[in-house]
Formats: structure tokens, sequence, C-alpha cells
């Protein structure tokens, strides 16, 4: 798994990238209760601020972490944005990119890295 | 920047794992380890602990030494009726300034002798400086510097505060009064801002967090920090100071006309007589030109405070907007209130409002959102 330094996770299955957010940001965000994806086949380039979500405090954006293309969003967050809180590592992933250059991936963080990035 | 104060409950709240925010000059608890949602849904199943030392309390002391001194000296500062509040009742009130505003809103408690203030935090020292310029000449104007203010709210709230103060079970809503306790005595008014049954009680600075540790151990009673207080208090329809009510709205606009008794108004035994009264009994008689309206956001996406209204989906100008917004955890669903011109007012009137470029449907909604658990 990799991570952003906006706390974003990225896993690799196949040739699609899943990301989702890390739980420290679930926990900083506090309850989320509102989530809004982006459309299936949207071209996105890094940083697009591709993903809404609100919790209890405020908005905030999710930003695209590569550039690619999304090709598959998890359609169960908007009804029940609360599962970021619960499983924001396994069920609660936001979407599926297709990444344009996957040595991208590399620059980005490992797990001890971002653990060392949070402190 | 000035030092953060700290309420006597301080070290309790980092004892119990609470996250600890700057609010009003105070350092003050935001949320506790659950969460708003959790603490939220919490209180109104069973029962919060709530924190509110922040906020002033003010005793106003005739100096003739009778009460109805000080109740007649403060309605030239409020437009309710304060001569006709009993002793151990309370009643809610605002400081007017002379356009109409509200400088603040406060609970006014009628005791034997004098009369029992709780304003906002963040107003008080304006609040207090503003009643001795007015009311030095008759009353003396004691802030309570040594007392903390703690509410415990809920449907669990008289059984976790009866087992420390048995006389609490008898009061109804607010009523107001003094027991004695193992804590040092205590000034207790049935009431709160949850729009649950509950209480707030004055305690002596000294014995706040035993009687807080031992509210607590009732197995029914949280915690429960700010971030909850204001949802709770935002699906009770209740105003939030600088944000739903300030120096710009009157209180007829706010929908707080119901605080402005027969006594104060046009006809009454005591008409007028305070800050703005002109401009606040036209606006009883004729209707104010806009009004607070409670909005159900036709989305999921939260409207809050700052969220332009729009009549239609497109086209036009701002017609007024959002002054409180959230999630109402127990209403399900997001809550916001704002200001609108009086004919876009009625319930069923569908708005528009512009979050992040795009305008949503609102639909205007009757106040509270969830309807209130006093016991009268």
């Amino acid at each position: 798994m990799k991570f952003t330094e906006e706390h974003e996770w990225l896993r690799v299955e196949g040739d699609l990238v899943v990301v989702g957010i890390t739980e420290h940001a679930a926990e900083q965000l506090g309850d989320i209760v509102f989530v809004e994806l982006p459309e299936e086949g949207t071209t996105v380039s890094k940083d697009d601020e591709i993903v809404v979500i609100e919790s209890v405090k405020a908005a905030s954006d999710i930003l695209a972490p590569l550039d690619g293309e999304i090709v598959e969003v998890n359609e169960a967050l908007p009804d029940n944005p609360g599962r970021v809180n619960e499983d924001p590592l396994g069920e609660a992933w936001f979407f599926k990119m297709k990444v344009e250059d996957m040595s991208a991936l590399d620059d980005l963080m490992d797990e001890a890295a971002y653990k060392d990035f949070i402190g | 920047m000035s030092e953060l104060e700290r309420t006597a409950l301080y070290d309790l709240h980092v004892e119990l794992g609470a996250r600890m925010v700057p609010f009003a000059g105070y350092e003050m608890p935001v949320q506790y380890a659950p969460g708003v949602l959790k603490e939220h849904l919490h209180c109104r199943a069973a029962a919060g602990l709530f924190d509110v030392s922040h906020m002033g309390q003010v005793v106003l002391r005739p100096r003739s030494g009778a009460a109805g001194e000080a109740a007649r000296a403060l309605e030239s500062l409020v437009p309710v009726d304060l001569l006709g509040l009993k002793p151990g009742r309370q009643r809610y009130a605002m400081f007017t300034d002379d356009a109409g505003g509200v400088l603040d809103d406060l609970m006014v408690a009628r005791r034997d002798g004098d009369l029992f203030l709780v304003v906002n935090a963040a107003c008080k020292a304006g609040d207090i400086a503003h009643l001795r310029a007015h009311l030095s000449d008759s009353c003396e104007v004691v802030e309570l510097t040594d007392r903390a203010l703690l509410a415990v709210q809920g449907p669990g709230a008289e059984a976790a505060l009866a087992a420390h103060a048995p006389g609490v079970a008898a009061m109804r809503f607010m009523d107001a009064a003094a027991f004695d306790s193992a804590f040092g005595p205590l000034w207790v008014s049935r009431s709160g801002y949850t729009g649950e049954d509950g209480f707030e009680l004055s305690v002596p600075a000294a014995g706040a967090e035993a009687l807080a540790r031992a509210i607590l151990a009732d197995p029914a009673v949280r915690p429960i920090g700010l971030g909850a207080r204001d949802s709770l208090r935002l699906e009770a329809g209740l105003c939030l100071y600088g944000a739903d009510i300030d120096t710009t709205t009157t209180p007829v606009e706010a929908d707080l006309g119901w605080a402005i008794g027969k006594a104060r108004r046009a006809g009454g035994a005591r008409e007028g007589g305070f800050p703005g009264a002109a401009r606040i009994l036209r606006e009883l008689d004729a209707g104010p030109a806009r009004r607070r309206v409670g909005l159900r956001p036709g989305t999921r996406a939260p409207m809050r405070a700052g969220t332009p209204l729009f009549a239609a989906q497109t086209g036009g100008a701002p017609v007024g907007q959002v002054t409180s917004g959230a999630f109402g955890p127990s209403v399900g669903a997001p809550v916001s209130m704002g200001y609108v011109p009086v004919d876009l007012a009625a319930e069923g009137v569908t708005l528009w409002g512009e979050v992040r470029g795009k305008r949503l449907p609102a639909e205007v909604s009757a106040l509270p959102f969830r309807a209130s658990t006093y016991k009268r």
C-alpha cells in the first residue's frame, strides 16, 4: 500500500489503483456525513479535487493522487458515509482508477514513511 | 493573543480524552473519544454532561433589597416581562440595542432577593459593562467567577441528578431553585439548550469536579463536547448567538417574538421602554421583512452557515442566507436555519442553496426539527 501527503492510500489491484483515505484522516475529520463521488469515466490530473466529503465539522476535498481515469466509484458510500469512519482501509474505498504511469506510485510513501509523516 | 482560560473541569476533560479547542477565550472540549455523532445520539437516548462554565453567571442585586427593583431595572434593557416572573422561575431574554438588534441572549431567573443571569461566554464582558453602565443606580452587578456551570441533559438527566439533589425531581421546565449538596450550594434550573429535558447547575468551582464525577458515575451519563452541543441545539431550533442572532437581527426577525410578553407589547401595562422598542413593536404589529426559518436540504449535502439562498434554481440575486447548518444526527439528514423574506418563509416553500457552485433544493420547514422533551 502507498500513501500520499493528502492522507490517501493507494492499493494496486490488477491494472487498477484503488484509492481511499487513511484511518488517521478519518479520525481527524470526525464522523463523515456526506460523500460526493466523481462520475465513472472522468479523466483526472494529479491534485484535481474529485471527491467531496463532509464531516460533522467541515467539508474537505479528496484530490486525484495521480493522472489517470476514474473507472469505478464506490456507489455504497453516498448512502452510507459513516462507513468511511468504520472501515476506511477496506470497504470504504472511494474510487478505482486507471493510472497513466504506474511507476509514479514509486514516488509515494510506503507505510513506514507515512507513519513517520503523521508523527 | 491573550492566554486561554480554563474551567474548573479542565483536568477532568483531559483525563476523559477530550479534544480541547479554543472557544470564546476558553480551552473547551469539542468532543471526546466517541465523537460528535455518537455523543449527540447518546444525549438524546440517555443523558449527557456538558461543561458550560465558560458562560457568564451574573447576579443583579437590587440596592433596595427588593427583587422587583432588579426586575424593573433589567426590563429597561430587555423586551421581556420580568416583573411578571415569579420567584423560582426562569425566562429566556435578549439584550437589544437602539436599532432593535440583539446584543446577546440570556436566561434570567428570579430568586427571592435578586435576579440570576446566564449570558454567553463571548459576550459576557460586554454584557456586564452594559448592565453596569445602565443599572448601577439601582442594582449591584456581580459576576460570579468562583462558580462552574454544568448541564445535564437527556431522558436520564433527572435520575442522574436526583441522586445528589433529590429535590430536582419535582421541578418543571424553567423552574429554578437552590439546593444544598455534598458539593456545595447548588443553583439549579430545569432547562438547557439541547431540546431535551434536563438541568443547568451552578456549583462552587471547588466542588465542580467532584459533582461532575458523581454525575458521570451514573452509567447513563457520558460527557458531551461543544460539537454535539451545537448539533443538539440546531435540531432543537435554538439560536446560536453570533450565528443566528446578532446586532443585525431583531428578536422578531429571529422568530423570538414569543419571548416578548404582553405587558411589554403595544397596549401592554409596560409597553416598550427597552432599546429598539420602536422597531421591535412595529415588527410585532406589522410583521418583519424577513424571518428566521428552518430549512431541510433536499440532498445529503449539509448547507452550512453562509450558504446563499435563492428563490429559483437559476438566475436572480440571493434572497437570504443560512446562519447555522449541519448534519442532524437524530433527524438523520442535514438541517439548517436561515433568514428569508417573509413571502418565502412559509413551510413547504422550496428555496435553493448554493453549495460548491451548485444550487441544491432546500424546503422551508417547521422548527424545531425534533420535538422537545421538556417536562412542563
